[in-house]
This record gives C-alpha cells, sequence and structure tokens, in this order.
C-alpha cells in the first residue's frame, strides 16, 4: 500500500472535512427551506385571511357578494359528514382490526386483508369519490347526500383507522389476555374487558387522525357529485349538502379579490379546526407512552 | 396459533354450552364480515372502474385511449387520447419529486444523523404538519401566492402552469419522503456507523455511504410511495395546474392531469351514461391502475430488498 506524504494526507483531509461541513449545511438549509415554506404558507394565509372572519362570516350562507358571504352551510355539512364518517370507520376499523389480531391472527385470510389494506390506503382519494358515486349515489339510491358523502369518507378513512387499532390492539401485552384465559373468560370476555380499554387511547389517536384526514378531503366528494353553492343547511341524513374544503376551492377559484379572502378565511377555520382535532390524538398519544413507561 | 378462528375455544360441549356460546359466535361473525368489507371494497373499485371502462371501450378504441395525444371528450369532435392527460400528470408528478426527494431526503439525513434528538423530536412533527394541511390549501397556496411570484420572475408563466403546481405538491409530499427515510435510516444499526468512525470516516462519509446504502430500500419505497401519491393528487393540480389537456413536457404552461379531468367533469353537467361521462371510469381505471402497480412496487422493494442485519 502506496504510503502518502504529509502535506497530501492533510490536503485531502483538509477537503474532507470541508466537504462534511458543506454537507451539514446543506441538509441544514434543506429543513429550514421545508420549515421556512410552511412558515411562508401559514403567515400567508393569515394575513390574507384573518380579518375577513367575524362572527357573521361564521353564521352567514354563501352569496354572490363576497363581503356578505360565509361559512354556515359548509361547517354544519362538513360536521355531519365527518361524524357518519368518524362513526361508519371507527365501527368497521376497530372491528376488523380485532378480527385480524385477536381472531384470525396469523391466518392466510388475515394476511390478505393485510396487503389489502395497504394498498387500499395508497389507492388515490378521488377514486374512492367515484366508488361513492356508483355504489351509494345510484345503485344504493341515497342520492347526493350527506349519508352518502359519510359513507364514501367513512371508507377512504377505513385503513388509517384498521392500521392504527392494529397496532394498539398488537401493544397490548400477551400476559393480560393470558391471565384472562386461564380465569376461564371466553374470547369475547377477553377483547372486551382487556384488550378494547388498553388499545383504547391508540385506537382513539388513530379515530381522532382519520376524521382530521375526512375533515380536508375535497376531491372524493366532489366526484360524488357534493354541491359547491349551498344556501342552506342540512336538514336530514338525505339533504344535498357541501363541505368547508369545497366552499374554499369554489371561492379560491373565482377571480374577485373578496373571494379569495373568503378562502383564506375558510381555510383558517378549516386548519383551527385541525389544529384542535390533532392536539387532541397528541396528547391521546402522550398518555398512553407514559401508561406504558410508568 | 392454528385454531378455527370462528369457534371461540369449548370444552366438550353439552348443548347448554354451546347456546351460551351463540353469541359467541356471532361476535366472531360480525367482526369477520368487518374485515371482510375492506376486501368488498377493493372489488367494488375494480368492478365499477371495470364494468364502466369496459362499456367506454365497447364505444372508444383502446388502442386510440392509450396511444392517442389529443384529449377533447368534452367538444364536439372528440377525441379520446390519454396521453394528453398522462403527460400532465407525469409532468407534474416529477416536477414534485424533483422538489420533494432532494429536500426531504437531505432533511431526512440531517434527522437522523446530524440533528440532536431535541430538535429533531421538535422539527419531525412540525414537518409532519406540512402531510396534514388539507390539499385545497395547497391548492390555494399554488394560485395565489406560488404563481404570481413565478409570473413576476418570466412572464412567460401563465397563470395555470404545471410548475407551481409541482412545486406546492413537492412540499405536500416531502414529509412522506423524509419520515419514512428516517425510519429506515434510523433502523440501521449503530455498530455499522461505528465501525465506519473508527475508520476515520467523516459524517458526511458514514451518511452518504454507509447509512444511506444500509437504508436504501427503504428509502426507494419511501420514493415510490410518494410518486404515487402525487400522481393520485388531486386539488393542487385541478386548482392551479389548469384544464388544458395539453401533450406537453412545458412547465410553464396550461395542462390537464387525470384527477384534474375527472373533477372538471364532476363539477360539470355531463349527464350519467353519456361518453363523455364514462370517461372518468377509463381515467379512473388508469390511475388506479398505476398507483396499484407502484404501491405493490414499494411494498416489494421493502421486502425483496431489505438488508437485515440481526
Amino acid at each position: 500500500m502506496a504510503v502518502i506524504s504529509r502535506s497530501d494526507f492533510e490536503r485531502v483531509r483538509g477537503r474532507r472535512r470541508w466537504m462534511g461541513r458543506a454537507f451539514h449545511a446543506l441538509c441544514l438549509l434543506s429543513v429550514a427551506i421545508a420549515l421556512g415554506m410552511l412558515a411562508v404558507l401559514l403567515v400567508y394565509l393569515l394575513v390574507q385571511g384573518v380579518t375577513r372572519i367575524d362572527w357573521s362570516f361564521l353564521t352567514s350562507f354563501p352569496s354572490r357578494h363576497p363581503e356578505q358571504a360565509g361559512i354556515k352551510a359548509a361547517i354544519v355539512g362538513s360536521v355531519y359528514v365527518v361524524i357518519i364518517a368518524g362513526v361508519v370507520a371507527f365501527t368497521l376499523g376497530v372491528a376488523s382490526a380485532l378480527y385480524l389480531e385477536e381472531y384470525a391472527a396469523r391466518s392466510k385470510f388475515a394476511r390478505i386483508a393485510k396487503i389489502n389494506i395497504a394498498n387500499l390506503a395508497g389507492v388515490p382519494s378521488i377514486v374512492y369519490g367515484i366508488l361513492g358515486l356508483e355504489i351509494f349515489v345510484r345503485t344504493m339510491g341515497l342520492g347526493k347526500s350527506v349519508l352518502a358523502g359519510g359513507f364514501t369518507l367513512g371508507l377512504l378513512v377505513l385503513p388509517i383507522i384498521i392500521v392504527a387499532a392494529s397496532e394498539a390492539i398488537r401493544a397490548v401485552p400477551p400476559s393480560l389476555r393470558e391471565g384472562a384465559y386461564a380465569l376461564g373468560a371466553t374470547r369475547w370476555q377477553v377483547v372486551w374487558n382487556m384488550v378494547i380499554p388498553q388499545a383504547f387511547p391508540g385506537i382513539m389517536t388513530g379515530v381522532i387522525l382519520a376524521v382530521s384526514r375526512a375533515m380536508g378531503e375535497t376531491a372524493p366528494l366532489i366526484a360524488m357529485g357534493a354541491l359547491t353553492f349551498v344556501p342552506f343547511t342540512p336538514t336530514s341524513p338525505l339533504s344535498r349538502f357541501t363541505v368547508l374544503p369545497i366552499q374554499i376551492f369554489n371561492w379560491t377559484s373565482r377571480p374577485q379579490q373578496g373571494f379569495q379572502e373568503a378562502a383564506a378565511a375558510g381555510i383558517i377555520v378549516l386548519l383551527v379546526i385541525l389544529l384542535f382535532m390533532n392536539a387532541g390524538a397528541v396528547i391521546l398519544r402522550s398518555r398512553f407512552q407514559n401508561k406504558w413507561e410508568g | 396459533m392454528a385454531r378455527n378462528v370462528l369457534s371461540p375455544p369449548l370444552g366438550k360441549g353439552s348443548k347448554a354450552k354451546w347456546r351460551k356460546m351463540l353469541p359467541e359466535r356471532a361476535i366472531a361473525v360480525f367482526l369477520f364480515l368487518c374485515s371482510f368489507l375492506s376486501i368488498l371494497t377493493t372489488v367494488g373499485i375494480v368492478a365499477v372502474l371495470l364494468f364502466e371502462a369496459i362499456s367506454f371501450f365497447t364505444e372508444v378504441s383502446f388502442l386510440e385511449f392509450i396511444t392517442g395525444t389529443r384529449w377533447t371528450p368534452l367538444f364536439s369532435s372528440k377525441q379520446f387520447g390519454v396521453l394528453a392527460l398522462v403527460a400532465g400528470t407525469t409532468l407534474t408528478a416529477v416536477l414534485a419529486m424533483m422538489v420533494a426527494l432532494p429536500l426531504g431526503l437531505l432533511s431526512a439525513i440531517y434527522l437522523s444523523e446530524y440533528a440532536p434528538s431535541r430538535v429533531r423530536n421538535t422539527v419531525k412533527p412540525i414537518l409532519e404538519i406540512l402531510a396534514g394541511i388539507p390539499t385545497v390549501v395547497y391548492g390555494y397556496f399554488a394560485l395565489l401566492f406560488v404563481t404570481p411570484l413565478l409570473r413576476g420572475i418570466s412572464e412567460d408563466i401563465s397563470v395555470f402552469n404545471a410548475l407551481s403546481a409541482a412545486i406546492v405538491m413537492g412540499l405536500m409530499i416531502l414529509p412522506m419522503v423524509s419520515s419514512l427515510s428516517e425510519d429506515a435510516m434510523r433502523a440501521v444499526p449503530r455498530t455499522l456507523r461505528e465501525g465506519a468512525y473508527a475508520l476515520g470516516s467523516t459524517k458526511l462519509e458514514v451518511s452518504t455511504l454507509v447509512v444511506v446504502p444500509a437504508a436504501l430500500s427503504g428509502i426507494v419505497s419511501a420514493f415510490i410511495l410518494a410518486v404515487s401519491r402525487a400522481i393520485g393528487e388531486t386539488m393542487i393540480v385541478t386548482i392551479a395546474a389548469g384544464q388544458n389537456p395539453n401533450f406537453t413536457l412545458n412547465p410553464f404552461v396550461p395542462i390537464e392531469t387525470m384527477t384534474a379531468y375527472i373533477v372538471q367533469v364532476s363539477m360539470g353537467d355531463t349527464p350519467a351514461g353519456s361518453i363523455e361521462f364514462k370517461t372518468i371510469f377509463a381515467v379512473a381505471l388508469l390511475l388506479f391502475a398505476i398507483t396499484l402497480v407502484m404501491n405493490l412496487l414499494s411494498q416489494y422493494v421493502v421486502s425483496r430488498f431489505r438488508e437485515e442485519y440481526e
């Protein structure tokens, strides 16, 4: 092996150190760009929209006059749709996760079901909208209603809940189950009294994440046929409706400055709602962790 | 654990015991049906798309659809060359990845290799906020902030253009690249790093020559998932990239992606059952097929090329 001279060695070492520092700076710069763009986005929205938010904005129906337009119908529609989606996805998701983890773990069915769920999570959301249009709106005859929208979004977020609930269930120590079985409990008694209470915070974290995803979805509801201009609040599960993201989309696409401000204001309201929901998820998660560490 | 999953563990059963166990069986069946529903969802998606798409292809030649470059189903002289939409989707997805891949990967390296744990625990959740922002918000940002900025730089850029949508889309998928890549890098055992340090490597050399190669399957799979996400993204491109199915790779002119076309038809008053309406199923089928292949590929990369160290 060739021996290099001291000066060559120092030159190479100097270069390696210099490149190391440059790379460190580059990595730091990437993070800074990402965080900076997030900050620009949020500040821009605040500047554009915050002055537009007042009580009448929250309690007015949309209007042809941008300064009178409000988000009442959109908020009520969003809340209804998201509640339906949440209930559907919670029931189906937790039941599926229980079956796949507690009843059929390591079966061929569970393996196929899990691959299937991973793929469902990657299906573009607009495809769910088309599914909802064909199955709920047309085949089941629900019309372009709150119920059809809720079901569509329920299916869309189902994989999120199944994955989160499965993880939470797997994290329940086997000793708890074995203790209960040893006392003669049936499988459902074990699940109901041991597994579900232990896994509950983890499951709820998943539910909140799923519901916040449903809250922000636009494309599937448009594909399903939700309205863009709704001067009324839904009165029954079969009423037609709009949601906050669609209202924002509608205002964004208009050329008038006033509507764009309304869109920014709507976005702020939407982000604040999401912020509260995610804060809830974070609190639940930290409790969950403390429980196992403490 | 090869137990019969639909019948709970019983002793040698009397009739009374069997009756007592009836609710147990009913619950097991109910849970099974719920988990079966997710398989039904997949079947439903495929069935719906295939059914309507086949009816579409009885009227339009499949060859014309898959090789044509002009897409004008909503005009009186109809042409069904889906490549115009595929070009728009490809263009925005490629440009978005040119933003998300370098920024995401370098961020992941920073978080995994350089950042003190306190910085990482603060920065990572903040980055993940980006993934939680609804896409319609990004669309607003692209159209009303990024586009005017770009147009200030060059007047050749149209109001609707692929570039602005792609930059913002890159920002949206960045946390996906960075989080999944970072997870893969942190799974690389410390001993590998320490071995390299002991040989006198700098942090740069350890990061790029040891950690990244060892985590490559995870990084590649994150990358593929991100591409798939970019292809399926709808609202940003609908709002900011335009509704002009141009067969072009010019990022400064309006284009239309597959997803934006589906929105355009859904918002219009196209009568159900018409050929214009059926186009969205053909386009959605293609979109579904592309993203499915990418998702499967991503899973395959992880399972096939994962470096096992334990």
